[in-house]
């Protein structure tokens, strides 16, 4: 199932000429119920793609906010097996939407790459993303996961060029993830007309959709990228949500799914008018 | 000549020929770091094999050795050490002799050099007990580099002294409050940085870890602490040491010693990791003794982490050995069997530091007290004809609130 549910949500889309909402949250945070409740909301608010983060303690390529959410999920007790848990509740009602894992490296490792491909693919993980696994340490992984049939999500940068390209885009598949600017996760902001050209690098050399990370926060700033890349992420304004909303003690989940709804409805409009790609 | 990588466990022909061309040591080391900053660690790859091969690199790096650190360091007969444990021979190796008072400054001086001749304009660092960021703030200022110094709140507090040092030396120390704030956190921060700089800065890592090329890099840089105490040793008692030992942090200065005597079986190698409050609780730093391996801060190695996998703290009386991990090159060591790795408690080290205080008249640093606690027993297990070597990695100045605390006084 799990690379055909990403290809075929990229297909749809490609059809309906527009690119994807991807909404990345984190497993556990505040809380194993009320991430669910997030969870399962997302693909009505608008969510075409699930990013689910699950928690590392040194999580290095990350910004304040992710970092943050990580620590609160963690001080919940979240664990890498409440995370597949979150996902196959997620399943129960959802079928169609994919869903990526994303985190570090050594919780796979503690799990063992073999029985972790297997029983992700079992719980509804169409595809993993790991921040510190580069191609040169991935190979193992990803035989993996392709026994698993799961996919391993690569992820391209501002640093790299077209030899290196060649080296990020092997043994992918499903999309390619390019990090809009070169650091963490939630500071400095993309700018769309200066990843246009990135993007259809990418997509040349991989045949893939590309989907553009690390700098979106607003409608707006999605909106713009979502005319230029085939799926706009966000992540860091999500997990700032949770983390007002625990401070203000409002309805988390609520709060959050309002952002999402934003977020999607301004991903959805951002290609009217435009003639379709 | 080159060795064909062993099988797990089984020995190689020649330790030396490691890491691989990934990077590894058996299973150990490799580059595990995000995208972004792979392109970097090849780069910094090639220039430090261009530069380790460049006679004029390697003759300016001696040329500061000499005249700014002040090597070479002297290898010391500790007389009354030895008649004290009335075991072998004991030798220190005087590296808190050299300039800002540790070996942290060997490596500092190759990085710096080399960071320069990348064309790099920005130097940033990680620190535990400060004197890694010492050494780097010295060279910084030396050649008129800006440096950005990533420090545990918690360090910045039990540390001040060596705070200002920096401050003196031109430094900006930037307290890190993320996770738990101490040396791993700082190192977090500093790869955070380097991955949003990777246009100008150097990331100067201060001991034998992190993504290839570091860990080899940095043991070239301190394999002078060994190659020097090979020299000595021929010269003083015509032979090799029966044992050479450290205290083992990241690892930089015991590999440092370590490295040149890979080949030779007849020595042996020891390392030894802080224990802090004992290894029988969970508040200790030992990650060979007490860890299992798995993945941070860009290498595969032995790690403090739960079953999970999620890393924890580490703890002990030394900052500077305060850290969930050990350099890839221990780890594989370990397992091939080359290198012993011991362990001893804060309050085995505190009387270390007195003793070696009392008898020799030296103040050592509360990191290099921990491969003291240990000399005794292996002096004696070696036996009286032997020798053995001890790095003396830093001196103690730094470290005497601390000793006064815990001894009750109020400085
Ligand atoms: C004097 C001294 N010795 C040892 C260490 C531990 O580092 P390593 O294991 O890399 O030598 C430190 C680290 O700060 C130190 O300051």
């Amino acid at each position: 199932m799990s690379k055909a549910r990403i290809d075929a949500r990229f297909a749809a889309l490609k059809a309906e000429g527009r690119a994807a909402f991807i909404a990345y949250v984190m497993a556990g945070d505040p809380d194993a119920a009320t991430a669910l409740k997030i969870l399962k909301g997302l693909p009505g608010a608008g969510a075409d793609i699930v990013e689910l983060g699950f928690p590392f303690s040194d999580p290095m390529a990350e910004g304040p906010p992710i970092q943050r959410a990580a620590q609160r999920a963690l001080a919940k007790g979240m664990t890498l097996a409440g995370t597949l848990e979150l996902v196959r509740a997620f399943r129960e009602t959802d079928g169609a939407t994919p869903l990526i894992l994303m985190g570090y490296t050594n919780p796979l490792v503690t799990w063992g790459y073999a029985a972790f491909a297997r029983d992700a693919a079992a719980a509804g993980v169409d595809g993993l993303i790991v921040v510190d696994c580069p191609p040169e340490e991935a190979d193992p992984l990803a035989d993996a996961l392709d026994a698993a049939d799961v996919s391993l999500i690569r992820l391209a940068t501002p640093t790299t060029d077209d030899e290196r390209l060649k080296v990020v885009i092997r043994r992918t598949s499903g999309f390619v993830y390019y990090v809009s600017v070169a650091g963490v996760t939630g500071v400095k902001e993309a700018d769309a007309a200066a990843v246009a050209p990135h993007v259809e690098r990418v997509r040349k050399a991989s045949g893939l959709p590309v989907a553009v990370g690390f700098g979106i926060k607003t409608p707006e700033r999605a909106a713009s990228i979502a005319q230029v890349a085939d799926a706009a992420v966000v992540g860091s304004a999500l997990v700032d949500e949770v983390a007002e909303a625990v401070d203000l003690n409002e309805d988390v989940s609520a709060r959050v799914l309002s952002k999402v709804e934003s977020l999607a409805k301004a991903v959805r409009r951002a290609r009217q008018g435009l003639t379709a790609v | 000549m080159t060795a064909a990588p062993p099988s797990p466990g089984a020995r190689p022909n020649d330790y030396t020929a490691y890491p691989d061309a990934n990077g590894r040591f058996g299973d150990y080391g490799g580059r595990y770091v995000p995208e972004t900053l792979m392109p970097l660690v090849h780069d910094l790859g090639a220039a430090w094999a261009a530069a380790k091969a460049d006679p004029a690199f390697q003759a300016e790096l001696g040329g500061y050795l000499t005249h700014y650190v002040g090597r070479p360091s002297p290898l010391y007969f500790a007389e009354r050490l030895t008649a004290h444990y009335g075991g072998a021979k004991i030798y220190l190796k005087r590296e808190e002799l050299n300039h800002t008072g540790s070996h942290k400054i060997n490596n500092c001086m190759g990085q710096i050099l080399l960071a320069m001749r990348m064309g790099k304009t920005r130097i940033i660092a990680e620190t535990g007990a400060g004197q890694h960021g010492v050494a780097t703030a010295t060279v910084c200022a030396r050649f008129g580099l800006p440096c950005v110094v990533y420090m545990g709140a918690v360090d910045v507090e039990r540390q001040k002294p060596n705070v200002f040092r920096m401050n003196l030396l031109g430094a900006e120390v930037r307290p890190v409050t993320s996770g738990s704030a101490t040396l791993k956190d700082a190192m977090n921060e500093a790869l955070r940085d380097w991955v949003t700089n990777v246009h100008d800065t150097y990331y100067l890592i201060g001991s034998a870890a992190g993504p290839h090329p570091y860990p080899e890099m940095v043991r070239d840089l301190q394999a002078v602490i060994g190659r020097e105490t090979r020299e000595q040793m021929m010269a003083m008692e015509g032979r090799l040491p029966d044992a050479v030992m450290a205290c083992v942090g990241g690892g930089s200065n015991a590999i440092g010693l370590f490295h040149p005597f890979l080949n030779d079986e007849g020595v042996r190698l020891i390392g030894v990791e802080a224990a802090g409050d004992g290894m029988g609780t969970d508040r200790h730093a030992a990650a060979i003794n007490g860890g299992r391996p798995g993945v941070l801060h860009g290498n595969m190695t032995y790690l403090l982490q739960d079953k999970e996998g999620q890393i924890t703290e580490a703890h002990s009386i030394s900052a500077g050995l305060d850290y969930p991990g050990i350099g890839p090159e221990h780890a594989w060591l370990h397992d091939v069997g080359r290198a012993t790795y011991l362990t001893a408690t804060d309050i085995e080290s505190l009387d270390a530091f007195k003793l070696c205080a009392e008898l020799e008249g030296i103040l050592p640093a509360i990191e290099s007290a921990h491969a003291l606690a240990r000399v005794g027993d292996v002096a004696r297990e070696v036996g009286k004809d032997g020798i053995v070597v001890l790095n003396l990695s830093g001196r103690g100045d730094k470290d005497v609130a601390t000793v006064a605390n815990h001894l009750g006084m109020q400085i």
